[in-house]
């Protein structure tokens, strides 16, 4: 099996506040070495708190911004540091789905033009009429309707909108999708359609999906794996019912613990983390967890933790394999 | 002057039991837009104990932000928004008042001393010019009529009490300085400062990362425990509702569809809509075990400036029976004990599904 | 809650964003609306059609001497406003000084919004290096005091109509440049122009096509206001005689020549100074009704 995505010490830094008027500015570490692989047709989930970083590894393995360290590889090429015109016929291959649906849709732009931009960028010879049957086709693939082409986003709810984001990643039948919180914005009766939607056409299209996400709930239902973020790094690596019926680093313990669970008859002692995320400006030697890890030891200190497969595809990057952790889930 | 005991009987139309904190009755809402007359919140009664919790829930558009706007009489003002039925609050002093007959000047008393806010975005509620310890003394000064000195110690005992780390210090902080987290911290301590009768949490979690809502409504669940207090706790996550409601009102559309306690709102749900709700999460417990479809609600909410005719759920609900769920508006039957709802096929439904 | 009272109104607007088609025509209501804005636009238009075809219509050319009839009062005989020291009929002159004033106002603007947004465009999107160089040129070219840029430049090469409208409009664009390098840095940060970029989208597709569109309603109002300047700089320089050559009237000229006659036949300064101000104002209400009108608030959904 080849992976479609191949991540190796992915690093990307901020230009941070300068520290006086005459000193450089600080880096801000956003990604600080992170590897990962998603096969062909697999959903692997990124899941972390705000600032964790998951949003930039998206943005980075598009080559959105520039990665300062690692290399990317897609379908066996490196595009690390493709010039722009190279990396042109990797962009149809790749695509992206917004968390906003408000603000990822041109206000001035009318369904035809919104969904078609990726015809008219990619393949600019084919004709208006040819440009339109294939919108309306994308626009029935999503769910709606062929007649909506004229309309302009602000005539569409949320949710309608969120599916003209998904009709303008998928018109060219890319084969790797990055969705970016892309149900986090809805409501939740319409996070479900959203869902279901995602779910069919990546079975309908073969389509292998990076879901970056902070939603544990959601994450649980779609992905294959999922990879655990924190202030840059990936600190937990497993396939989801592992992860979640035996986590492995006391930060996925926490996360999953924190979880709301809506049944009022389950009551479950939490793991209440103390403190915020640490700024990544100035992050804690060591392990960036343990400031607010209830099982640090002074080892914990000294170097960061490397990811360690502690059983088949289980990954995690923390020194204490002595410990025992609970999940709200339990054992199937 | 006539003896404040005598004016208080004559301006109560109907007394709140000796528990109660807050009786909402036939609280509507509407906003006058360009495009007509916006009815956002039809007809929602409810009553608050003391200690209690209420969730409101519902999606954008069900009205559930405007009731605890309204309560408050935080809409805009009259030709823009009309405020009809009654809102019966019980003060620090004992007094009920129905603040939708109240003059403003009055009103302006009652927020915060009687009954706070807190807002989803922390950020835009708090002044991002001032120290957040000038913000939470001017509150407390304003109500209370202390110095400033005093004003600034209690600020700092109150920031301890919601749990922000070395209070003191954080008195002299920017709003901007400070996290999320911290910030709504901030605003719930500014809430407390005159230790109301009741505060409305406006979606007060939803912003914040899991770790930081855990923290948060512990937070909050602990301070109602000293203080008493009555919560409204408005928000669209059915797991917060499951951990901190006693009772929870389900509202779409700007109507109440189905109020019950906790336990048999999520036991034994009524209503089509929050049977929806309920089953479109995707259960923790079964992550990773396969991807059966999400039992998605289809459609999208009615525009509010064109609601169906009948149940305003009616064009998305499974159940739907044309003939009868689109003649008229359901009432909001009494099922079962403490348990409402506004569905007229309930009852043979409860049979089948129960 | 101190604060608390204010960000309430914000929020309540927040439930009735129902998904509703806004109609097109809504910003031409909410200007129509803006009384003085209406005023405004009628003025200007009623003074273009007059300009336009008012001098055809007159008994009199702007040029023709009548030395029976020097320093007539308005009202008072076949010259309805009057003449000027040689006999010439004021409403003539001020129809064909309508004309040079308003085209010079709107062919410095039209010249002026081409620099403006380019430079503005170049440097909101490209930031960096390049962005740098452009507005720190910008910030240079708005320490002259541009009037006397004008002046000085006006005497040096000799003043003619086109090269009046030249030096106009290239000092009075960095306005405009600057209004858009902000729209366009911040609408470069929106998903949307993300969208495009990931899409593999030309820097001139994402500019024109997805950034500019969204960034109209400051420029067009930004617009409006360079008319009234570009009219009233060209009233400035050619009351002190560096801008339009008589015998070619304009609306500053016409001032200039009134200057000596102040006390004995105030029309001369009068009409031509009521003129000026009446289309300056008039552009300037139609310039506040439009930032009103086309809000970004509401249009920008």
């Amino acid at each position: 099996m080849t992976a479609l995505l191949e991540v190796r010490d992915l690093r990307k830094w901020f230009a941070g506040p300068r520290p006086g008027p005459f000193r450089p500015r600080a880096k801000l570490h956003a990604v600080d070495g992170v590897s990962f692989d998603i096969q062909r047709g697999e959903v692997l989930s990124l899941v972390g708190e705000s600032g964790s970083g998951k949003t930039t590894v998206g943005r980075t393995v598009l080559r959105l911004a520039r990665p300062d360290g690692g290399t990317i590889r897609f379908g066996g090429t490196e595009i690390t540091s493709l010039s722009r015109d190279a990396l042109r016929p990797f962009r149809r291959r790749m695509q992206l789905v917004f968390q906003d649906p408000y603000a990822s849709l041109n206000p001035k732009m009318t369904v035809e033009e919104i969904v078609g931009a990726p015809l008219a960028i990619h393949e600019p010879a084919i004709g208006t009429a040819e440009r339109r049957r294939r919108v309306e086709e994308a626009l029935s693939l999503v769910g709606l309707l062929p007649s909506h082409i004229g309309r302009y986003p602000h005539e569409f709810s949320g949710g309608q909108r969120q599916r003209l984001g998904i009709a303008r990643a998928l018109i060219l039948r890319p084969e790797l999708l990055i969705a970016d919180e892309p149900v986090s914005a809805l409501d939740v009766s319409v996070q479900a359609q959203v869902v279901n939607l995602m779910l069919e056409l990546k079975e309908r299209l073969g389509l292998t999906i990076l879901f970056i996400s902070h939603d544990l709930a959601v994450v649980g239902h779609i992905s294959d794996r999922i990879a655990v973020m924190y202030l840059g790094r990936l600190v937990e690596v497993a396939p989801t019912r592992a992860l979640f019926t035996a986590p492995r680093h006391p930060y996925t313990e926490a996360l999953l613990s924190a979880v709301p669970i809506p049944d009022p008859m389950v009551r479950r002692e939490r793991i209440v983390l103390t403190g915020d995320v640490p700024s990544p400006l100035n992050p804690p030697s060591g392990c960036p967890f343990r400031t607010r890890c209830r099982y640090a030891l002074p080892a914990c200190a000294e170097a960061p933790p490397a990811l360690r497969e502690m059983a088949p595809g289980h990954w995690k990057a923390c020194i204490r394999d002595d410990i025992a952790l609970a999940s709200p889930v339990g054992v199937a | 002057m006539m003896p404040e005991a005598v004016t208080d009987r004559g301006a109560l139309p109907a007394a709140l039991a000796e528990d109660e904190i807050l009786a909402v009755r036939d609280l509507s809402i509407a906003f006058q837009t360009p495009a007509g007359r916006l009815a956002a919140v039809q007809d929602v009664s409810f009553t608050l104990r003391r200690g209690e919790t209420l969730a409101l829930v519902g999606e954008s558009g069900s009205g559930k932000s405007v009731t605890s706007l309204g309560i408050l009489r935080l809409t805009p003002r009259a030709p823009f928004c009309r405020i009809t039925g009654q809102v019966l609050l019980r003060g620090r002093d004992g007094r009920v008042r129905d603040l939708v007959a109240l003059p403003e000047e009055a009103m302006r008393e009652v927020r915060g001393r009687d009954a706070a806010m807190v807002f989803q975005e922390p950020m835009t509620s708090l002044n991002p010019v001032h120290r957040v310890g000038e913000q939470v003394a001017e509150a407390i000064r304003f109500h209370e009529g202390l110095g400033r000195r005093a004003a600034l110690t209690k600020a700092a005992e109150l920031l301890e009490l919601v749990g922000i780390p070395d209070p003191r210090r954080r008195l002299a902080s920017y709003p901007h300085e400070l996290s999320g987290g911290m910030r709504q911290r901030v605003m719930i301590a500014m809430a407390l400062s005159c230790e109301p009768q009741l505060l409305i949490a406006d979606e007060p979690t939803t912003a914040l990362d899991v770790t930081i809502q855990a923290q948060i409504l512990d937070l909050l669940r602990r301070l109602q425990e000293r203080t008493r207090m009555a919560v409204i706790f408005i928000t669209h996550n059915l797991g917060v509702v499951a951990e901190i409601a006693d009772r929870v009102m389900v509202m779409y559309a700007g109507r109440v569809v189905e109020q019950a306690p906790v336990r048999p709102l999520f036991g034994a749900p009524l209503m089509p809509y929050t049977r929806g709700l309920l089953r479109s999460v995707p259960r923790l417990d079964l992550a990773g075990l396969g991807r059966e479809k999400l039992a998605a609600i289809p459609g999208t909410v009615p525009d509010p400036l064109d609601p169906p005719p009948g149940c305003s759920f009616a064009p998305r609900c499974d159940h739907v029976e044309p003939g009868r769920c689109d003649a008229a508006l359901p009432g909001l039957d009494l099922a079962r004990p403490e348990h409402r709802v506004r569905c007229v096929r309930w009852a043979e439904l409860a049979g089948g599904v129960a | 809650m101190s604060g608390a009272s204010e960000a309430p109104i914000g929020l309540a607007a927040a439930p009735a964003a129902a998904p509703r088609p806004r109609r097109r025509d809504g910003a031409l209501r909410r200007f129509l609306r803006h009384r003085l804005a209406a005023f405004g636009a009628g003025v200007i238009t009623l003074m273009v059609l007059a300009c336009a075809i008012g001098p055809y219509l007159l008994p009199f050319t702007d040029t023709e001497i009548d030395i029976m009839q020097r320093f007539a009062p308005p009202f008072s005989g076949p010259h309805l406003l009057g003449t000027d020291p040689l006999g010439r009929d004021i409403l003539a002159r001020l129809l064909m000084a309508g004309r040079i004033s308003l085209s010079v106002g709107f062919s410095a603007m039209a010249i002026s919004m081409v620099i403006g947004i380019t430079v503005g465009l170049v440097a909101g999107y490209y930031r960096g290096w390049v962005g740098m160089v452009l507005m720190r040129f910008v910030d240079a070219m708005l320490c002259f005091p541009s009037i006397f840029l004008l002046l000085a430049i006006s005497a040096l090469i000799g003043p003619a109509v086109g090269s009046i409208i030249m030096l106009i409009a290239v000092t009075s664009w960095m306005e405009v440049a600057r209004i858009v390098e902000a729209q366009i840095r911040a609408l470069k940060a929106r998903d949307f122009a993300v969208a495009a970029e990931a899409l593999g989208a030309s820097d001139a597709r994402v500019m024109l096509r997805e950034l500019l569109p969204n960034a109209i309603a400051p420029i067009v109002v930004a617009a409006t206001l360079n008319v009234a300047h570009a009219i009233l700089a060209e009233s400035y320089v050619s009351f002190l005689g560096y801008g339009i050559q008589p015998p070619t009237p304009s609306w500053g000229n016409m001032l200039d020549n009134a200057q000596s006659y102040l006390t004995s036949a105030p029309w001369l300064a009068i009409i031509p100074g009521a003129a000026i101000t009446l289309a300056v104002t008039s552009f300037n209400f139609i310039g506040d009704g439009l930032r009103d009108a086309l809000d970004p608030r509401m249009g920008g959904r």
